[in-house]
């Protein structure tokens, strides 16, 4: 099982770090990572497979949320399925 | 595996482009509820509604949550209450409303549909009672919306209830006076209802339908505008393509979500209604689709040939998408929850006979129109009489929301708020229909050969 974690916001030293450590303390293993920077703006996709997880999918979602607070970005987290189904027949 | 592209188209139609779910509304049977005492009645719809679903707004929000994916509306459809009230002994059907807004209360849900009756044929005692019910009902409630099908390709016209509803439409316009006649943005008259539509105010719980299922609503006509723009200038086919590929998409997503839903709560999924909704935002307007594809503005030469290509394509797309299409699928066109339709209007491009004729072509019909408070019963029920006539004729749903704002003249604006937006006080042809409207009895079934 997969999910997409989207982060946005003004860009600082470390966004990547914390919540890849984050997800590692889960057991949760990035697959992709797109990341730019527009007019001093963060904005990061990830991919990341949540097979192994620790935890439920809401806590995960709950946490990033929580971290993103903490480090004044938005962080989302969305399960595969909504863009599977989308891009997929 | 998903690529990172696909996954920030996902994400920009949701934030940029208003993609969401309109709404996941779960349809009630109420009918085994039924008791001669009215009171033992409410208590029973109202333990029926409020336990089946009790997890309804939390379920929603928490799909919502997680697959990031706005879940706007969670809402309730029950059946008729002109059935399953039928063997109360009441004069008024007025507390049934109130229990009903309780409910909903209780639930957290915003709306309510089905203090409905369904009398394309015939009146019968019950429905006389929720027919005269519906003014007071609908100023004293909050959250309760009232349908009455008035029309079928089967069996004709009832002219008898076309000719009621412009006294009950006037009467509900000026209970509800204080707020702008927003009664009137609750009630809405068919012809040939679904039994499983998810939207309101028309929701109701049809009688083949099982005693619990979840119907889905969904939207996103900024997503279409947005790929149109892709293919300004280029031809039919290009065009066509583009809204199928669009709407599958979009269909796709309310699939999961009404799938998800049904598992999450334990009841049946029904059918996804693939209907092009707009709100007052910016950018979440079936008009401005329709400029896209090449309008000044809506009402303009051209106008119900757009409509009809938006229409039927976005059908097309969403039944490759998912297999239990239903409800009212298409394209709706409000004028007040609609900005395009809003300017349109202003600017005097669209007018009330256009907008006739778009119905004939769009899913629905003519749909949260204010006209002014002076317009007479029987020029409502006129108006009425057209548009139910388009519906039996084409073998389609058509129906009517018109909100005859008290004490407001034509040119005038009136604000409902919220997803029922704003809008202009549309003009009405003065000529009088009082010796048509007046004759009474039922317009016979069309011929269904001899299609010309």
């Amino acid at each position: 099982m997969k999910a997409i974690i989207t982060v946005l916001g003004k860009d600082q030293v470390g966004i990547i770090a914390k919540v890849c450590v984050y997800l590692a303390e889960r057991n949760v293993n990035v697959l992709d990572i797109s990341q730019t920077i527009v007019k001093g703006y963060f904005d990061m996709i990830m991919i990341v497979d949540i097979t192994n997880m620790e935890c439920s999918f809401g806590e995960l979602a709950g946490g990033l949320d929580e971290l993103g607070q903490k480090i004044g970005v938005m962080i989302k987290g969305q399960r595969e399925e909504i863009f599977e189904n989308m891009h997929r027949i | 595996m998903i690529s990172i592209s696909e996954a920030r188209e996902t994400n920009g139609m949701v934030s940029e482009e208003n993609l969401d779910v309109r709404t996941i509304t779960m349809g009630i049977n109420i009918i085994d509820c039924a008791d001669p005492d009215i009171k033992e009645f409410c208590r029973k719809i109202y333990d029926r509604i409020t336990q089946r679903a009790e997890r309804l707004v939390k379920t929603g929000d928490d799909i919502a949550y997680e697959f990031g994916v706005p879940v706007v509306n969670k809402r309730i459809s029950i059946t008729p209450i002109s059935l399953a009230a039928a063997s109360c002994r009441a004069d008024s059907y007025v507390e049934i409303a109130q229990t009903l807004d309780k409910a909903a209360k209780e639930v957290g849900v915003n709306f309510i549909g089905g203090f409905s009756a369904l009398v394309h044929k015939g009146i019968t005692q019950s429905d006389q009672r929720l027919i005269d019910s519906v003014p007071e009902a609908l100023s004293v409630t909050e959250r309760v919306c009232s349908s009455i099908n008035l029309g079928s390709s089967r069996s004709g016209i009832n002219m008898d209830a076309v000719k009621q509803m412009g006294g009950i439409i006037k009467k509900t316009a000026y209970m509800s006076r204080e707020q702008d006649s927003l009664g009137c943005a609750k009630f809405v008259v068919f012809c040939n209802a679904v039994e499983d539509n998810p939207f309101m105010a028309g929701a109701f719980h049809g009688v083949g339908e099982r005693d619990c299922a979840i119907n889905v609503g969904i939207s996103g006509p900024g997503v279409v505008k947005k790929a149109l723009e892709e293919v300004r200038g280029a031809d039919f086919e290009a065009l066509c393509e583009m809204v199928k590929r669009t709407a599958f998409k979009i269909t796709r997503a309310g699939q999961l979500v009404a799938r998800e839903a049904s598992k999450r709560l334990d009841v049946q999924f029904g059918i996804i209604d693939l209907s092009l909704a707009p709100t007052p935002a910016i950018g979440d307007s079936v008009a401005e689709i329709l400029q896209e594809m090449g309008l000044e503005e809506v009402g303009a030469p051209g106008t119900t040939a757009a409509l009809a290509i938006l229409n039927d394509n976005v059908k097309k797309g969403g039944v490759m998408a998912s297999s239990y299409v239903g409800g009212l699928s298409g394209a709706f066109i409000p004028v007040s929850e609609d900005h395009g339709m809003i300017v349109a209007v202003e600017k005097g491009a669209l007018t009330l006979e256009k907008l006739e004729a778009m119905t004939c072509v769009c899913s629905v019909g003519l749909d949260m129109i204010a006209i002014p408070g002076d317009t007479s019963e029987n020029t409502i029920s006129g108006i009425i009489a057209d548009e139910m006539a388009i519906g039996m004729v084409n073998n389609k749903t058509t129906a009517v929301r018109v909100i005859p704002v008290y004490g407001k003249s034509a040119g005038d604006t009136v604000t409902f708020g919220g997803l029922l937006g704003y809008a202009p006080v549309m003009n009405v042809n003065k000529f009088s229909c009082d010796g048509f409207v007046e004759r009474g009895g039922r317009i016979p079934a069309p011929i269904h050969s001899f299609k010309n």
